[in-house]
């Protein structure tokens, strides 16, 4: 049992390893190569290539928050569901049912968020709306 | 002795990103060092042989509550502006407080008998919990999900209200 948590321990240590050392290789290297060449263009975030349209600290809409909430309290549930499945076998109908009376008040819940629409996702309409906003208010800012 | 180590190393990584937490001027690198917090707890949750607890740490605070307060801190209107309520100020107050709140843990330390207890021997636990949820606690068990219910029924409910329509 300790042994396969060395295991794990042994993953962790060499992705630790892995991940300073090719920062650290990635600094030495852009130390040794990079031109020294100043332009505006270098300073803006990167975006794969793309120019930034406005600053990335802009307000998310809250429906992502909603939708993390329901998330959160569901990942709660399949954790209580975890050591039910591992003894499930041995416990036979009885669990099932304790199981399932479990699950049917949490599937309440569901239906309560469904039926109240927020698991609907924000039109793209009202999305490209909103974007277009913020890229004004963040253009002037940008072009400062 | 490797133990001790280990045991070391966890409880600095916690310790110290609990720090940064608390310390940080900006409130995403506070964020991001609770991450760091949390594992180091699951780590310590695993030198207690408390190996479902350590995954369900990792699981639902690590992927389900830090998640959320990352959320928390991209919802907020136009964050670089305001000024954020983490600044290092007021040091006279908060010196007294901590003072007085040290006196106290360090008196309930020192009266507080620690039982010792050899190094529990790591055998997996699912196993164990499964049954007692089903058996001796399956009580408290449904009444988590009501528990569960309640809260995604009242938080949703409040976080509705702002959604523009």
């Amino acid at each position: 049992m300790l042994f396969d948590y060395v295991n794990v321990l042994v993953f962790m240590t060499v992705g630790v390893l892995f991940l300073v050392g090719s920062l650290l290789a990635a600094r030495l290297a852009s130390r040794l190569l990079h031109s020294r060449i100043h332009n505006l263009d270098k300073l803006t975030n990167y975006e794969c290539g793309e120019r930034p349209i406005g600053g990335t600290a802009i307000q998310f809409n809250i429906r992502f928050y909603v939708i993390a909430l329901i998330f959160v309290i569901f990942e709660v549930e399949v954790v209580f569901l975890y050591p039910w499945a591992v003894v499930f076998k041995d416990l036979g109908f009885f669990a099932f049912v304790e199981m399932s009376i479990f699950i049917l008040i949490l599937l309440v819940g569901l239906a309560y968020v469904w039926c109240k629409g927020d698991l609907e996702w924000v039109k793209p309409s009202e999305i490209s709306l909103a974007r277009e906003r913020s890229s004004q208010e963040h253009g002037e800012i940008l072009h400062r | 002795m490797l133990l001790v180590i280990i045991f070391t190393i966890f409880a600095a990584i916690t310790i110290i990103s609990a720090g940064m937490v608390a310390f940080s001027q900006n409130i995403v690198y506070s964020a991001f060092s609770l991450l760091f917090t949390f594992f180091g707890i699951a780590g310590l949750y695993v030198l207690l042989a408390a190996d479902f607890l350590a995954a369900t740490q990792l699981l639902i605070y690590v992927g389900g509550i830090l998640v959320l307060l990352l959320f928390g801190v991209m919802l907020t209107h136009k964050i670089q502006e305001v000024n954020l309520s983490n600044e290092s100020m007021r040091l006279a107050p908060a010196a007294i407080v901590v003072l007085a709140f040290l006196g106290l843990l360090s008196i309930a330390i020192y009266r507080t008998q620690w039982p010792t207890v050899p190094v529990p021997e790591l055998t997996p636990t699912t196993a164990r919990i499964g049954t007692l949820f089903m058996t001796d606690y399956l009580l408290p068990f449904e009444i988590a999900s009501l528990v569960l219910l309640t809260a995604l029924v009242g938080a949703v409910f409040i976080a509705r209200g702002r959604v523009k329509k």
